[in-house]
């Protein structure tokens, strides 16, 4: 039925002109070609340049292609990239079903525990990685300050501790909204699953593998494709927190990038690892896509 | 949708009572993982939210001589009137001019753009490629293309400017505003759109006088994420100004941590509660708007 009156509220819509809506549409497109999609086209073109931010934009072809394939600090951002996408995937994802789930009772205190638990997803990575510096401090932190040892270590200072802090961050910044998705997952689903599992003498363990968890597949999917392509652009709080540091411990792609482009002002080459950057996020978007047999963002179109 | 889901079943305990608990409630064990995680996260996040609040009260020397989880005795403002006079009040400022001049044009764009999408329903090719433009738009990292963007800035004499920020901002707000808009447009029933039409009103009056105020509340919640993400935005603040004056807070938190006042632990951790502050005062307000609107896009 409601096929029938879209069809005629369409060709009502072009019958009188439907010449107006295109226009509708006109300063946000607009505004996404010059700042989004101009960009886009650009970050390819200017990887094949030269460009030291100050003199001319010189046409190189793949000198910055060369130089960055052959530098071996890519295959190290690409696989300190990865690392960090797999961790923090892998503590992410276990710990928001858990507590999604938990969440996702009806009990008065739950509802107050979810007030004070997504207080991380307002505050700004700049904030969440000073904090944590001046935590972690090894000499002013807490550590020092409750005479604790295990507690007193050089966190940001020793290349694998650094990477723990970082993983463990982000997750301190991200588990409050992946527990939120789950949370709404969760209660979409329908009771009367659980009553009929419950009638069949199932427990709680046997009812969650095998519904809440096969029920809860497009939310696993919306997630993870948010945290994978999502960890791909963590900048701002590896920024503050280490500085891709110590060493180049903790530098990722998106770190790269920049300190290429901003730091050592080969704009070129910062353009390359864009590039990188694009083709890695859309890969996985499709692979994701393609796993989870439709487009995350697509239950949305059909008013899911 | 998201947020309707939520509101609703947020309600469901005080409409169903007892009866709509979880169906095993009686019969089965609670669920200890679960608690048990939940409650150990909830230290996790309110430990450090706690340590910076109490350290933030307490005076340079007193924050090495006590217990760091031991709230002062003697609380003192000082390391606030420090932030403030370090002159914090302008990057709130500027921070506030950044997120209401991307706020309110790309929602409204978003929304006209929507509305197009919407009603044309899937007939018109350029609104369909527009909208298939956009929803490549949520799958692409747009801070992969900041290089250009910078470039571009930098040629329309704008770097260094609040200018600069808002612009590219705008630009990465719309793909998401128009995907969940344009899911509450399409639960606008049709026949009132029909009415609007044998009433004689122009597109662009159902636009403002019927979709607009039956879609408030989506309006609401998508203007509060794009607040939120560009209040907190760091990549282009940094990048694309270098002045003291231009910084917006998260880049001038930054700064502050990295300068001459970075040793002094209480008073960075001062600025960093003012920053969070006005967010947190929103939040205890409009909670429930704004965690729905933090998942609008995302919910199944």
């Amino acid at each position: 039925m409601s096929a029938i009156t879209a069809r005629r509220t369409s060709s009502a819509a072009a019958s009188r002109g439907g010449g107006v809506l295109p226009w509708l549409a006109l300063p946000a497109l607009v505004a996404f070609a010059v700042f989004a999609l101009i960009p886009l086209i650009g970050v390819l073109l200017l990887s094949f340049t030269s460009w030291d931010t100050l003199g001319e934009i010189q046409l190189t072809g793949l000198e910055s292609w060369r130089q960055v394939l052959t530098d071996p600090g890519l295959p190290h951002a690409l696989w300190v990239t990865f690392l960090i996408m797999l961790l923090s995937w892998g503590f992410q994802t276990p710990a928001s079903i858990l507590i999604g789930v938990f969440l996702a009772g009806h009990q008065r205190y739950r509802e107050l525990l979810a007030v004070l638990y997504f207080i991380p997803l307002l505050l700004s990575s700049a904030a969440i990685a000073i904090t944590f510096k001046a935590l972690l401090d090894p000499n002013f932190g807490i550590g020092a300050g409750l005479g604790l040892d295990f507690l007193t270590q050089d966190w940001l200072g020793e290349p694998g501790l650094a990477f723990g802090v970082v993983i463990f961050v982000v997750s301190w910044q991200y588990i409050p909204f992946h527990s939120l998705l789950y949370q709404g997952g969760v209660r979409q689903i329908p009771r009367s699953l659980y009553e009929a599992a419950e009638l069949d003498g199932a427990g709680r363990v046997r009812m969650f593998f095998s519904i809440t968890l096969p029920q809860l597949k497009y939310t696993i999917i919306t997630s993870s494709t948010l945290m994978l392509v999502g960890s791909l652009t963590f900048f701002d709080l590896i920024f503050v927190l280490t500085e891709g540091g110590p060493g180049d411990a903790t530098r990722a792609l998106a770190l790269d990038m920049y300190k290429r482009g901003f730091q050592a002002n080969l704009m070129g080459a910062a353009c390359v690892i864009g590039v990188i950057l694009v083709l890695v996020g859309l890969a996985l978007a499709l692979l994701l896509r393609r796993i989870g047999g439709r487009d995350p963002y697509a239950s949305q179109l059909e008013g899911a | 949708m998201t947020t309707t889901h939520t509101s609703r079943a947020a309600k469901r305990p005080a409409t169903s009572g007892a009866h709509g608990r979880h169906p095993a409630k009686s019969r089965q064990r609670p669920n200890w993982l679960g608690g048990l995680v939940s409650w150990l996260w909830l230290a996790v996040v309110l430990i450090p939210i706690y340590w910076i609040v109490i350290t933030s009260l307490k005076t340079q020397s007193n924050y090495y001589l006590t217990n760091p989880f031991v709230p002062p005795g003697d609380p003192t403002l000082d390391n606030y009137r420090l932030v403030i006079e370090m002159d914090f009040p302008l990057y709130f400022l500027n921070s506030l001019i950044v997120a209401i001049g991307t706020v309110i044009p790309s929602v409204l764009f978003s929304f006209m753009a929507a509305y197009a999408i919407v009603r044309s329903s899937g007939a018109n090719r350029f609104l369909r490629g527009v909208n298939s433009l956009f929803l490549m738009g949520l799958a692409i990292p747009l801070q992969a293309t900041v290089i250009p963007v910078y470039l571009l800035i930098i040629k329309m004499q704008l770097y260094d400017s609040l200018t600069a920020l808002i612009l590219p901002s705008i630009a990465f707000a719309i793909p998401l505003s128009v995907l969940v808009l344009s899911n509450f447009i399409r639960d606008v029933p049709k026949e009132l759109f029909e009415s609007m039409r044998l009433d004689g009103a122009s597109e662009w009056k159902t636009l403002w006088g019927l979709a607009f105020p039956l879609t408030r509340p989506a309006v609401v919640t998508v203007s509060i994420y794009n607040a939120l993400q560009v209040w907190n935005g760091f990549l282009l603040p940094l990048i694309l100004t270098q002045s003291p004056d231009k910084r917006t807070l998260p880049l001038a938190l930054a700064a502050f941590q990295g300068g001459p006042y970075g040793v002094n632990v209480p008073a960075v951790l001062a600025s960093v509660v003012l920053t969070i502050l006005p967010i947190l005062i929103l939040y205890t307000v409009g909670r429930r708007q704004l965690l729905s609107g933090l998942t609008a896009g995302f919910g199944k």
